[in-house]
């Protein structure tokens, strides 16, 4: 041990900073405060020098299913918003405004991926297969996380602000740990001996503009810096945490604050779907090929409220909501589309339809969604038989018993 | 046989684990080339390597959390925290995360991390790196806590920590890590379930319930009134969450008197729970009330007064007066 560990603690902090940016620009091809964008509000495609080859991949196949899934989660979101107002749900948490964000980012994605969410990501979500009905359980009180999260690689969501970010970067160190051992076996590289090789994964984790103020977003860049962890934060910047806009959370670019940590940092038009799939494909990429992290701004506008027990009447103008809606992710692929004739009426008829399906579904599952019995949570506090948990289940389950049979079980319980 | 501290002991236990189980791997401030700030780490970088053996950043909320998504992906963490009283910029990841993914994943996610954290005063150290955080954390649903006295229990002890599901605070009695003591590594398996109390000296008029650091100075407090005449019985918790009542119940139906000592404050502490669930299940059996012994309501003093403060063999003479006195 010892001497080969330990790292020089002399650098020329001057020539490191240079480097690193040097590495940050050549890579992307862009200065990192620029924000990228390919389709803007009006439909036209621009062009990228480094991000253009990526939106030629996309045929009009994958054009429309972005558009699909952007009209079905804003569906989703006004559904969910209905069932709130109804009482069938305690809360709800509109995403409007952030499809592109979302569908962009979450389809950029693998199977392989493992994906960190906050509480808002509906969209990725959608993304990756969880079942939307899973989704509200949640927001009913009827779980605290309806799905799998091995099923889907789609983690539950984290309400504490921030908290999930270490937990991706952990994620992500147990990925390069276990392409090590992998490799130290023989396998798990590109050709392993046992077969054909796990493909490589990277880890993203979504937070906002709000969140970025917490700790673990600093503590999680840090970690993930140091070891080089194939993470990608996907910060969606949507302009308010609550009540308190950007600009009390930071005074410079989101995406600049990489270059402190010493990896690339870029900031995207969050409402060009194009855009933001192909900074997000390229950035998981970077992570995967084991470049270490990257950090992706998304630029977007919360056009909702925080929730539906917020009121954005008490703290921002209609007009700065009414200036966004002009930037709207789902117009200009609309308009787009349209436009290079990869649509036709059918087809929004279609989507329109298909939103109708979902909404119906949405509603009737909620619906039956009915509360779990709290034996469960008994049974799930602790893995390993747990004698307190046991003693109190046992005082319940007499306690309960004692109303089984009408007048006879009154004062059984003590 | 093998005659060990238990710094060495806990240093063994560790090297046993990693040597078994390819998934561990420890991480924690200043635990590689250092071996920590009490050496409990000492060249296990150099048999295990610096991807099993992890010198992080200096942030407790960034190690807790990346030893959760190290378990999320399959690990078996063992994070160091440096001293108890710089636990507390990791609380939210324990309390909130730790503690709760299993229940909140409708038990679909496990969480096997062990959290080792030197705890307790009497070695003269400046501010935050003498104090009893335990309650606090038996006091959240998800977690337990454990802690050893001896040598034999802190290498056994700490491995099946590892080998539990779920999440694990490993509480180490700092100032008794050069306590010597014979442990048994030989054997195929620890015979004691680390969540069970033990009677370290049997007794028939009181029963004196601590852990940790006050186990000597029970047992040596019990020797003392033995010289009056009292036969006392210790018990080791050995486990804090959960608590093996069981045994303390056994115990006091035998001797009628129950004194509880730990370093923490008393008020809100451990002492209180075993007070009030002994009362519950023994009460016909109790010639005195419970009586706590332990810190005073106030931030840990100065090193200079501390003994003042912690509890020693005089106090819980003391307190075995006044309950005699029933």
């Amino acid at each position: 041990m010892g001497a080969t560990h330990l790292p020089s603690t002399e650098f020329d902090g001057t020539e490191l900073d240079d480097q690193l940016e040097a590495q940050a620009e050549a890579a992307l091809g862009v200065p990192s405060t620029e924000m990228v964008q390919l389709l803007g509000p009006d439909g036209t495609l621009g062009t990228d020098s480094v991000f253009s080859e990526y939106a030629e991949r996309l045929d009009a196949e994958k054009l429309r299913g972005f558009y699909a899934d952007m009209a079905a989660i804003r569906r989703f979101d006004q559904e969910a918003t209905a069932l709130q107002r109804q009482g069938q749900l305690a809360l709800w948490v509109p995403l409007t405004g952030q499809e592109a964000a979302q569908i962009g980012s979450g389809r950029a994605s693998q199977p392989q991926d493992y994906i960190f969410p906050t509480y808002r990501e509906h969209g990725v979500a959608l993304t990756r297969n969880v079942d939307l009905a899973e989704l509200l359980k949640q927001f009913r009180g009827v779980s605290n996380g309806g799905w799998n999260p091995k099923d889907t690689n789609f983690h539950l969501y984290t309400l504490v602000l921030a908290a999930q970010t270490p937990h991706a970067v952990g994620y992500a160190m147990g990925i390069q740990r276990d392409q090590r051992l992998a490799a130290a076996k023989g396998v798990g590289s590109d050709q392993g001996a046992d077969g054909p090789a796990e493909p490589k994964a990277a880890v993203m984790v979504y937070f906002g503009d709000g969140a970025s103020s917490e700790g673990d977003v600093h503590e999680s860049m840090v970690f993930a810096s140091s070891y080089d962890a194939p993470v990608v934060f996907f910060c969606q910047n949507n302009h308010w945490a609550i009540s308190v806009p950007t600009a009390v959370q930071t005074r410079i670019p989101l995406s600049n604050r990489a270059k402190g940590y010493g990896f690339p940092g870029i900031r995207v038009d969050g409402n060009d779907v194009v855009a933001v799939h192909a900074v997000t494909e390229w950035a998981l990429e970077h992570a995967r090929q084991g470049n270490g992290p990257v950090l992706i701004e998304a630029f977007t506008y919360r056009v909702g409220a925080h929730t539906t027990a917020d009121d954005p009447t008490k703290y921002r103008e209609s007009s700065e909501e009414a200036l966004w809606r002009e930037k709207d992710p789902l117009d200009r692929l609309e308009k787009y589309l349209r436009a290079e004739g990869m649509a036709d009426e059918a087809f929004f008829a279609q989507v329109a339809a298909d939103g109708d399906e979902l909404a119906a579904y949405i509603r009737k599952s909620t619906y039956e969604s009915d509360a779990p019995d709290i034996r469960t949570a008994f049974a799930n506090t602790y893995v390993e038989a747990h004698p307190l948990v046991a003693e109190e289940l046992a005082w319940f389950e007499e306690y309960s018993a004692g109303f089984a049979g009408g007048d006879e079980g009154e004062g059984a319980g003590r | 046989m093998t005659t060990m501290t238990i710094a060495k002991a806990i240093n063994e236990g560790l090297r046993a684990t990693l040597s078994n189980n390819p998934k561990s791997l420890l991480m924690g401030e200043d635990i590689g080339p250092l071996g920590g700030v009490y050496r409990v780490t000492d060249g296990l970088i150099g048999e295990f390597g610096a991807d099993r053996v992890v010198d992080t950043p200096l942030a407790e909320s960034g190690i807790i959390g990346t030893a959760i998504g190290l378990a999320l992906r399959g690990y078996l963490p063992v994070a160091e925290i440096q001293f108890d009283g710089f636990v507390f910029p990791g609380f939210n990841q324990i309390t909130t995360q730790l503690a709760k993914m299993h229940s909140r994943s409708n038990g679909n996610l496990t969480v096997p991390v062990v959290i080792r954290i030197p705890y307790g005063g009497g070695i003269g150290s400046i501010e935050h790196h003498s104090e009893s955080p335990e309650a606090l954390f038996a006091h959240t649903p998800g977690l337990r806590i454990i802690t050893p006295s001896n040598p034999h229990d802190a290498y056994w002890m700490i491995q099946q920590a590892v080998n539990c599901q779920d999440p694990v605070i490993f509480f180490e009695p700092k100032r008794r890590y050069w306590l010597k003591g014979e442990v048994d590594t030989e054997s195929a398996g620890p015979a004691e379930d680390p969540f069970k109390a033990q009677v370290v000296r049997e007794g028939t008029d009181a029963t004196v319930v601590v852990y940790g650091p006050l186990v000597p100075v029970a047992l040596a407090a019990a020797n003392a009134a033995a010289e009056d005449g009292r036969s006392i019985e210790v018990i080791d918790l050995r486990s804090i969450s959960p608590i093996d009542f069981d045994a303390i119940e056994a115990s006091v139906k035998k001797t009628g008197r129950l004194i509880v000592a730990h370093e923490a404050p008393t008020f809100g502490g451990i002492g209180g729970e075993i007070a009030a669930r002994i009362s519950e299940r023994a009460f016909h059996s109790l010639e005195a009330p419970v009586i706590r012994v332990g810190g005073f309501h106030m931030p840990y003093p100065v090193a200079k007064v501390e003994e003042d403060y912690l509890p020693d063999i005089d106090r819980i003479l003391e307190a075995l007066d006044r309950a005699f006195a029933y």
